[in-house]
């Protein structure tokens, strides 16, 4: 049968399945964070993007035989994707995995395989799509993949304004029907049947496209609104939803919510009538009743928040996090004259000055409050005016946001340089305070303290214990930093505070161990313990020999709540063994294990494909270098756009408006790379020289970020975002290249082995990403470029060895 | 509202009815003699000795090499199986916590014990129990003689525990639906309390129910992990409150040197 050339509509449908495709691992991100809980969905999803890898694997083997049925091999695929998105993901819902219960039963971890198998589903059949095009018309390879680039990049940014718009399942049925409409093009073009199938399809995809979410959410039962609703007369009254998360706010007439973190013991104040605010189903945040009354308020003078209002008398406050506004509710009750609330939700905002603007006394349009829907670090750098009181909600606000798209939005804030930022912004004897619940044995409040004494140190202060003050109740600590030495009546006053609410001190200037442990006893006055060595001339062997890595962040290493240390890894194995892993912080840990889980999978889906590949004739490349080659462009695109999207949230706050420009920059101007590599003359473009032109482009980048941080922070943000796109541009260009480059050398020497080299591609695509989030842990983000720029060079120089007698 | 719809036979001012209590140690002897012939005595045992492995592990932790005898001896004598849903009973005796529905939970056994013996709750002993759930920990605590009021939120559970409390012979532990911020305050002051739902703060009502020199126990953190305990000890003089944290899991020390 001959071969009709490559048309206009089968790059159309690459594109079209590809943006489905990228738009529906952001999403799946979403909806499992929401069933279940973030760490979980970013290892699930992680691996279930070898689906791409296990495709690569199973064309190996039948790519001849799918290639010679083209349009029905690629209409079952994209119809595969179309109805396994949204079937997949209700069929992973129903399975009883409880991702709390790992710790315990081995039988979990089987449900967590099989939920990733299921998820892995639509990613195979949507790279199916992909290479089957590349077998099919390979001699078009390059253009093929600028299709699908450039699909890829517009999905990114599209389902991220689609997620403002349209609740997260329906969005799910809208990809869905893409996926589905995908298959029409190229079933069209086909026989009777395969017209009628694509009719078929098309029929199926209005059905989606129109009808109601078919598939409800259904959060895990441990989840903190699934048990709010368990108990009697308490019902959700809104829903709000943004890529941020889904907000769901719950009253309960008969059992009131009532949110108090770090209350006193001491406290006899009845707390205020309250609306519960659900993220994702987690991380409860409230909308107070206020009705210009105080009185009914008094509970929020009695919290460890409280302390800096007692400590001085602040005029002019801003809340970082301000979420339901209790935060702002404290603030005006101590007196503050002038409250800013910045809350990165706009969302959160609406709630309370819609939903419930008449509950909450129409707050966030009160004469003495202003409202800034911004991200609190971008807020510090962007925003006018000085301030007596920096208050920073961690609480509330932050928290939450962590659990949405990218769990990365507090980082930023709890860096030297972000502290440093914030003390710039006060007004002299203004003071900036931190509110972290306990953590017991103590972690992130000693590395906050850390963080805090290295940005007095960087100012220039030689006693940085005269300038910090920390007090803690038995739920929730407060950190509070100034520029100026604390004097000795407001010493008396944070006593004072501490003492009439059966707080212990853990610092001020003069503290002793007695005041240390009195009212909320630890075994050991841990606390106090660790900042006394963090202010003493020991810091250096403290950090050495502290049982959790509490060195200070930085913008550089931002990674805030890595607090595991290697040497402890035994032990961390014995407590999983007990139950006790859940006492820390599972991020990291859980980057191990889908490292770990991805290394080995990936290499079994890249040597099994070598059983049944034709033997290498003396024409064709060599094996390993093919393989070194794929595997080094793979981990050095997602390293360098990793590395670009952590370095833009500093420019564009928000990590997911961070994530949909440099995702969608990269992706596009990617294909336009492929594209002028389908252009170029037949011999290909020297790879050699591109990946110069990347390690050098990457380098300049990288030296020259904070100068154009600095110079483009007072820009509005729509430019600043237009900048970073187009500064991205051309680097993404030349990213584009090598990849397609050598897929076309490939294809003409030894066209069997192309859908190998595609699946070498998906799996390093997926180790990438996690390996370079692990490096940029340990060695920073600059590490993480420069090492990916390496990568690219290592790859120019594989090319002739790779592909040796290419043409 | 709830309270109005709490059982009347329940709130009988039952303190001073010596009797009533030598029923009720009749009763749980009973209770003792079935589960004795239940077919899990060997699991039970196995269950013990996990639990007092685990406590001779924590002991820097919790501060007691041993829990009390009187306290192993209940955990013996209750039929853990009989608290769990009939697909998790296989697992009833394993020390770990398991899912009773509704989002709730049966805390590991470990913690049940530790929690007991942290209450000190003998005999004659008036006891509040916020959040009776599965109606475990209750059953312990009426083993243990002591006199037992219990709040369950949500509906199904608190109707289902009284239901279990009572074919398994604890008659006596009063369980009623309701909101347990407020406690109960017709049978207060309590000479120990148990909060198993936690929140971020402690109920203002809940410490002023506790009799001076009283304690409250509270497990802290996310389900089905090992939780703090917080111990809340009221003071002899007014208003004293003091809190103690418990870590019920055997960590290395912070910084090696003690």
């Amino acid at each position: 049968m001959s071969k009709p050339p490559a048309s206009a509509s089968l790059y159309f449908s690459v594109a079209l399945v590809s943006a489905a495709a990228l738009a529906c691992e952001v999403l799946l991100t979403r909806l499992l964070a929401i069933v279940h809980w973030h760490h979980f969905a970013y290892l699930v999803i992680s691996l279930a993007l070898l689906g791409f890898g296990a495709s690569g694997a199973f064309l190996s083997l039948a790519g001849s035989w799918c290639a010679a049925r083209f349009r029905a091999c690629w209409v079952a695929n994209a119809a595969g994707f179309g109805f396994g998105a949204p079937l997949c993901f209700a069929l992973a819902q129903a399975l009883p995995f409880n991702a709390l219960e790992v710790a315990w039963s081995a039988r979990q971890w089987g449900w967590l395989a099989l939920l990733f198998l299921c998820l892995a589903l639509p990613f195979f059949a949507c790279a199916n799509c992909i290479a089957l095009s590349f077998l099919r018309y390979r001699e078009r390879i390059a253009a093929l993949y600028a299709a699908d680039l450039a699909g890829a990049g517009l999905g990114a940014a599209g389902v991220i304004g689609w997620l403002y718009v349209s609740p997260p399942e329906a969005v799910l049925q809208g990809l869905a029907a893409l996926g589905l409409a995908a298959a029409i093009p190229v079933g069209w073009g086909g026989g009777r049947a395969l017209r009628a199938a694509s009719a078929a399809l098309g029929l199926a995809a209005a059905f989606l496209a129109l009808a109601p979410p078919l598939v409800p959410l259904a959060p895990s039962q441990f989840k903190g609104l699934s048990q709010a609703l368990e108990v009697d007369g308490a019902r959700v009254t809104a829903t709000r939803t943004s890529p941020l998360g889904v907000l769901s706010a719950v009253e309960n007439d008969r059992v009131p919510v009532r949110h108090a973190p770090g209350l006193s013991l001491a406290s006899t104040s009845a707390i205020a009538p309250q609306v519960g605010v659900y993220t994702d189903a987690e991380h409860l945040r409230v909308i107070t009743r206020f009705d210009g009354d105080f009185a009914p308020l008094r509970y929020l003078a009695d919290s460890t928040s409280a302390l800096p209002y007692h400590a001085v008398r602040p005029a002019r406050v801003l809340v970082l996090g301000a979420g339901g506004g209790a935060g702002v509710l404290q603030a005006l009750e101590a007196g503050a004259e002038e409250v800013h609330a910045v809350e990165l939700d706009p969302e959160m905002v609406a709630l309370v000055r819609e939903d419930f603007a008449d509950f909450a006394g129409d707050l966030y349009r009160h004469s003495r409050v202003r409202v800034h829907v911004a991200e609190a670090r971008d807020h510090l750098r962007a925003g006018s005016g000085r301030y007596d009181l920096i208050q920073v909600a961690a609480l509330d606000s932050f928290g939450a946001a962590a659990a949405g798209l990218h769990a990365s939005s507090e980082r930023y804030l709890y860096t030297v340089e972000a502290v440093r930022a914030a003390l710039e912004r006060l007004r002299p004897g203004g003071v900036l305070a931190f509110t972290r619940w306990v953590k017991v044995p103590p972690r992130d409040g000693v590395k906050l303290f850390a963080t805090l004494i290295a940005a007095l140190e960087e100012r220039g202060v030689s006693d940085p214990g005269r300038h910090l003050a920390w007090v803690r109740g038995w739920s929730t600590a407060t950190l509070m930093v100034r520029g100026e030495a604390w004097s000795a009546a407001e010493v008396d006053a944070i006593r004072d505070f501490a003492r009439t609410r059966s707080f212990d001190l853990v610092h001020v200037p003069g503290v002793v161990r007695e005041e240390a442990n009195h009212f909320n006893r630890l075994e050991r006055p841990w606390f106090f313990e660790a900042a006394a060595a963090l202010l003493g001339p020991d810091r250096e062997r403290f950090f050495e020999r502290y049982k959790f890595h509490v060195e200070p962040a930085s913008d550089d290493r931002p990674h805030f709540s890595r607090f595991v240390k290697w040497a402890h890894l035994p032990e961390l194995l014995r407590l999983q063994r007990q139950g006790g892993i859940g006492l820390l912080e599972l991020g990291y840990p859980v980057l191990v294990v889908t490292l770990g889980v991805s290394l080995l999978a990936g290499a079994l889906l890249i040597l099994a494909p070598l059983a049944f590949l034709p033997a290498p004739s003396p024409r064709s490349p060599a094996r390993a270098g093919v393989c070194a080659y794929f595997l080094c462009i793979g981990f050095a695109f997602l390293a360098i756009e990793i590395a670009f999207i952590q370095k833009a949230m500093l420019l564009l706050g928000a990590p997911v408006l961070a994530v949909a420009v440099v995702l969608s920059a990269f992706l596009v101007s990617a294909g336009i790379g492929s594209l002028a590599v389908q252009r170029s003359a037949a011999r290909g473009l020297p790879v050699r020289a591109v990946a110069v032109a990347i390690a050098a482009l990457s380098g300049l980048y990288l030296w020259g970020l904070p100068a154009f941080v600095e110079a483009a922070a007072a820009l509005p943000l729509g430019l600043r975002a237009a900048l970073v796109a187009a500064t991205l541009f051309p680097l993404g260009v030349l990213m584009g290249m090598p990849f397609p480059a050598g897929l076309r050398r490939l294809a003409a020497a030894a066209a069997p082995w192309t859908p190998w080299a595609w699946g070498i591609n998906g799996c390093a695509s997926v180790s990438g990403a996690v390996a370079s989030t692990l490096l940029a842990v340990h060695f920073g983000f600059s590490a993480v470029v420069l090492l990916a720029a390496g990568a690219y060079l290592l790859a120019g120089a594989l090319e002739r060895v790779s592909f040796p007698r290419s043409g | 509202m709830y309270r109005r719809r709490a059982s009347p036979n329940h709130e009988a001012p039952l303190r001073w009815c010596f009797p009533i209590l030598v029923v009720a140690g009749l009763l749980s002897a009973a209770s003792g003699v079935r589960a004795a012939a239940d077919g899990y005595e060997e699991a039970r045992l196995g269950m013990l000795e996990a639990v007092r492995r685990l406590v001779a592990d924590t002991r820097v932790e919790t501060g007691r090499a041993a829990l009390a005898p009187e306290v192993m001896r209940a955990l013996e004598a209750v039929p853990r199986h009989e608290f769990v849903p009939p697909e998790r009973q296989s697992q009833a005796y394993e020390n770990r916590p398991l899912p009773i529905g509704y989002g709730q939970t049966i805390s590991q056994p470990y913690i049940v014990a530790l929690m007991t013996d942290l209450l000190d709750a003998g005999p004659e002993r008036v006891v509040l129990e916020v959040g009776t759930g599965s109606g475990y920990q209750a059953a312990v605590l009426a083993e243990l003689g002591a006199r037992l009021y219990s709040v369950e939120i949500i509906p199904p559970l608190a109707e289902s525990a009284k239901q279990r409390l009572d074919r398994l012979g604890y008659r006596d532990v009063a369980v009623r639906l309701g909101d347990g911020y407020y406690g109960w305050p017709e049978h207060a002051p309590f000479d120990a309390i148990i909060v198993t739902a936690a929140a971020g703060h402690v109920p203002p009502p809940l410490v002023e129910q506790l009799a001076p020199g009283a304690r409250m126990v509270i497990p802290v953190g996310p389900r089905f992990a090992v939780q703090h305990l917080l111990l809340v000890e009221k003071g002899h003089e007014e208003g004293e409150v003091f809190t103690r944290n418990i870590l019920p899991v055997r960590f290395v020390p912070l910084t090696g040197d003690h």
